[in-house]
């Protein structure tokens, strides 16, 4: 539905991750080189660097107060860079606004839940299907054909969306009124109707039961499956990071500090030192 | 899409039949005399204040920003109108006046001028927040007052006078069933959406596509260019403009109106702005207390009932007389996990 | 009238701008809300002080009964008003800061009618400076001006209240969470803003002595416009800015036209917005995501 796919691959460059089989010869989706980023005399990231392919799922773990949302908020140019480059597809971001980097292919959920909250659950996929639609301001306002022809293909978009994580029973309610875990996969579901070749999840798991995160676990894996898209996640459900993602990047104080598989991750020193060893696990 | 399509043009058409037969009504009380003068001219100030309350509600209950300067679009609008009535005359054209044809371009025109003053204050006023924005459209409000009284064509603080009384209910109703289909189809579109979607979460919107300026531009823009056209309906009803007119007060009236009818809420600012022009023209007594009332409503009704008395409720006569015809649409079955506990954290 | 005399009548009403603007600054740094009603509360104090002075008191207890009441009237608006909608959404707390404003404004008219009462002289005479003559009515008010300043500052800067108010303004939540007692720190800086706004307003009523409903409307924006000028949340900001609208608007008047005036001070405020929305002396501040 958009031109993105259609923009030549620049050279391929190896994923520093795991890659699946398909992937091999494709560009990264993402790929982050020397990024840093400082406030006043405070640096935030420093050389902050890695590669993610076209379908794999990482996780972006590290203390409280690592950086984590920081990059997140970097890659979206929430916050400008002050070093660094990010591309996306083999394109820069510099000095793009948060809604081109999201037409670039960049989708993002938040950690405290940012829904459209006095509009419906459908108003809030179709908000997030707003570019998908080509209609002018004349032809809304005059009801031209291209109209009804986009509205009603968006709206059947929009509940097949919905239907991914079975909400599309709730598509009238107020977004407002869901109950947490129904926020949070609204969320998701507003993210994927930007049709992203990324997904950027800031800690999914926040706030729900064992059972809940299991089942986020299953659909995170379904996303990346049935949507073929990268999943970066930051998360501190040490279980769901270490289930789900086939490499994880774990950064303090706004470097990182290892990065690899979850076996990897798991008996690596340094990160039980700066990490784990902190933790309940 | 079929069902969509059939189920706006019924109610397109009930909504158009309304409004022949509303027009019908008032236009034949007006010249049976059951409507004297007095009367009408209520009626028009009423329609004006609609037109104001309506556009005002684009950017206040919609976009979600604090304009303080609508009267400031508004005087643009009146001056630019007036001096193009009193400076030009056109021929009949066949059987459109040209008195009439005139007082449309000249609306137009105030229209556009105030458009123009919207986006060249909006642009550099959009990169700010809130308050910000709230003050400095005052400032510009005050400043368009300054200009007014000091630059000749518009009659300095001496006023400018002679303005053909152009305004009728029909031009009054005219405009204000566009303001109200302009904004009604505006905000049912993906545009709307996306000017709601900034009211509810500028960062939100911003990360799924939407372009923040572009939009707080158009909503400032269509609310700026509606202003300006009650303000040329407003200056060839009172005949008569000095830049007292279109001072803070106004600014104020029309938020109270907004306010008070629904952040959001079409039928809200209808409803108000037809109490609110009537009540203190009928109760002469109401006069000296009105502000003093108004405030008091502002405070009352952001304590009680922030999002106004009618919430974004839309009145629809489709939605009457299906009730009315007893075929009530079955209530959304709701699946019984959406309803549990914890319905939200605020 | 030359240069000097302009430069000098700007420090004048520009030291008066910037107690004022201390007052709505303090107020946006902790709660992030244009308190639109505190222009009125000059107002409310110019008329207190005018009706003990009417009443043969003394100019101390006159200017002492204007701060007590003003700094109840501050108080009560932001338990009233304020308070319970300080989590809701950012216009309703404006817009009932604006009725709070009208309503003042309107209760003032009713009971006070809107003819204007003239403000007894209670600072006379002056002196010479070379062939210029200074009125001590200049004298006082810069002096006061500066010693209540000066005074703030160290407050700010060295009590604990002081040191509270900057950390709510710095981040309501943690200041909460180190034990601050947020309600009262914001009541406190409600009722300081409102005690300075009270000698303010008789500072005022000094060089212009006419007490009117709506006496404080323009000059308390024009002071939250030097106040946004200098720079939010920052008291040399106040004062810079104070003395730049005080100087911009003495030196239009004495050139140009005294009409102008307010055009010429509105327009610096949307000059300092684009080219600096953090004004002179402030810092940006980013939303946090």
């Amino acid at each position: 539905m958009t031109n993105r796919t259609q923009r030549a691959p620049l050279v391929p460059v190896p994923s520093g991750f795991l890659m699946r089989e398909q992937d091999v010869d494709k560009t990264p989706v993402l790929e982050i080189r020397h990024l840093g980023v400082d406030f006043g005399g405070l640096t935030a990231v420093e050389d902050f660097n890695m590669a993610l392919g076209r379908t794999e799922i990482a996780g972006l773990i590290g203390p409280n107060g690592a950086g984590k949302t920081t990059v997140f908020n970097l890659l979206t140019n929430e916050i400008e860079p002050t070093r660094g480059i990010i591309m996306i597809d083999g394109y820069d971001t510099r000095g793009k606004k948060p809604y081109e980097i999201c037409r670039m292919g960049v989708a993002r959920t938040f950690q405290n839940i940012r829904l459209f909250r006095n509009m419906t659950v459908l108003e809030n996929v179709k908000i997030g299907l707003h570019n998908e639609m080509k209609y002018s301001l004349g032809e809304a306002v005059l009801r031209l054909p291209r109209y009804w022809s986009n509205e009603t293909v968006s709206d059947m978009r929009a509940l097949e969306l919905l239907s991914f994580f079975n909400m599309q029973d709730a598509a009238e309610l107020k977004a407002g009124s869901l109950p947490y875990g129904a926020q949070r996969r609204l969320e998701i579901v507003r993210a994927l109707a930007t049709n992203p070749s990324l997904l950027l999840l800031d800690e999914p798991a926040a706030g729900m039961n064992p059972s809940e995160t299991l089942e986020l676990m299953n659909n995170i894996r379904r996303i990346r499956d049935e949507f073929n898209i990268a999943v970066l996640l930051i998360e501190h459900d040490m279980n769901l990071v270490m289930g789900v993602c086939d490499g994880i990047v774990v950064l303090n104080y706004g470097k990182i500090i290892a990065k690899g598989s979850p076996d990897d991750i798991m008996s690596d020193p340094v990160v039980i030192e700066a990490y784990l060893g902190k933790a309940d696990q | 899409m079929e069902k969509n399509l059939r189920s706006f043009f019924r109610r397109s058409t009930l909504n158009v039949i309304l409004c022949v037969a509303f027009f019908a009504a008032v236009s034949y009380m007006i010249s049976a005399k059951i409507l004297n003068r007095y009367y009408t001219n209520i009626i028009n100030l009423v329609l004006i204040y609609i037109i104001a309350a309506v556009s005002l509600n684009l950017t206040c209950g919609y976009l979600g920003q604090l304009p303080l300067g609508h009267a400031g679009f508004m005087s643009i609008g009146a001056y630019t109108a007036a001096i193009i009535t009193t400076h030009f005359t056109l021929p009949d054209i066949g059987p459109v006046s040209g008195k009439a044809l005139l007082f449309l371009i000249a609306t137009v025109a105030g229209g556009v001028m105030a458009m123009a003053a919207g986006v060249l204050i909006g642009l550099p006023a959009l990169r700010l927040k809130g308050d910000y924005l709230a003050i400095i459209t005052l400032a510009f409000g005050e400043i368009i007052r300054v200009l007014v009284q000091n630059i000749k064509i518009t009659g300095g603080a001496m006023g400018l006078g002679g303005i053909g009384k152009y305004t009728n209910f029909g031009w009054g109703f005219f405009w204000t069933v566009i303001v109200v289909a302009f904004t009604y189809l505006l905000i049912n579109s993906r545009h709307g959406r996306a000017i709601k979607s900034v009211r509810e979460d500028e960062i939100a919107a911003e990360s799924v596509g939407i372009n923040l300026t572009y939009y707080k531009i158009v909503a400032f823009a269509g609310a700026a260019f509606f202003a300006g056209v009650s303000g040329s309906l407003f200056a060839h009803h009172i005949c008569y403009l000095e830049p007292g007119n279109f001072g803070y007060n106004m600014s104020i009236e029309m938020l109270v109106m907004v306010v008070l009818g629904g952040l959001g809420s079409i039928s809200g600012s209808i409803i108000a702005a037809t109490v609110l022009t009537i009540i203190p023209e009928v109760l002469q007594s109401f006069a000296t207390w009105k502000m003093i009332i108004y405030s008091l409503l502002l405070v009352v009704v952001m304590i009680f009932k922030p999002s106004g008395l009618m919430g974004d409720y839309e009145f629809s006569a489709a939605r009457l007389i299906s009730r009315m015809l007893r075929r009530k649409e079955a209530a959304p079955k709701l699946p019984e996990n959406y309803t549990e506990g914890g319905e939200s954290d605020d | 009238m030359n240069l000097i005399n302009h430069l000098i009548n700007g420090i004048h009403v520009g030291s008066i701008y910037a107690l004022v603007a201390l007052g709505y600054n303090m107020v946006y740094g902790i709660v992030k809300l244009i308190n639109f009603a505190h222009g009125d509360i000059i107002m409310a104090g110019a008329y207190v002080a005018f009706f003990a002075l009417d009443a043969g008191l003394p100019t101390v207890v006159a200017v002492a009964a204007s701060v007590v009441f003003c700094v109840l009237l501050g108080v009560v608006i932001e338990k009233v008003a304020y308070r319970p909608l300080r989590k809701s959404a950012k216009i309703s707390l404006l817009i009932t800061a604006i009725g709070i404003s009208l309503l003042l404004e309107n209760v003032a008219q009713k009971l006070f009618s809107a003819t204007p009462r003239l403000f007894p002289k209670i600072i006379s005479g002056g002196f010479y400076l070379g062939d210029r003559q200074i009125s001590m009515t200049t004298i006082v008010t810069i002096v006061v001006s500066a010693v209540l300043m000066a005074l703030l500052t160290v407050f700010v800067k060295t009590t604990n209240a002081g040191k509270a108010m900057r950390a709510v303004s710095e981040d309501t939540e943690a200041a909460q969470l180190m034990g601050i007692n947020v309600d009262n720190t914001i009541s406190m800086t409600f009722a300081i803003g409102s005690g300075l706004a009270a000698i303010a307003a008789v500072l005022y009523c000094c060089s212009y002595p006419q007490v009117y409903p709506t006496m404080g409307a323009l000059f308390g924006i024009k002071a939250f416009i030097a106040a946004v000028l200098g720079g939010i949340g920052s008291i040399p900001g106040a004062v810079v800015g104070g003395l730049t609208i005080g100087i911009a608007e003495a030196l239009t008047k004495g050139y140009l036209s005294s009409t102008w005036a307010d055009a010429i001070v509105f327009s610096l405020l949307i000059v300092t917005l684009l080219l600096k929305p953090s004004g002179i002396l402030g810092r940006k501040v980013v939303e946090k995501v």
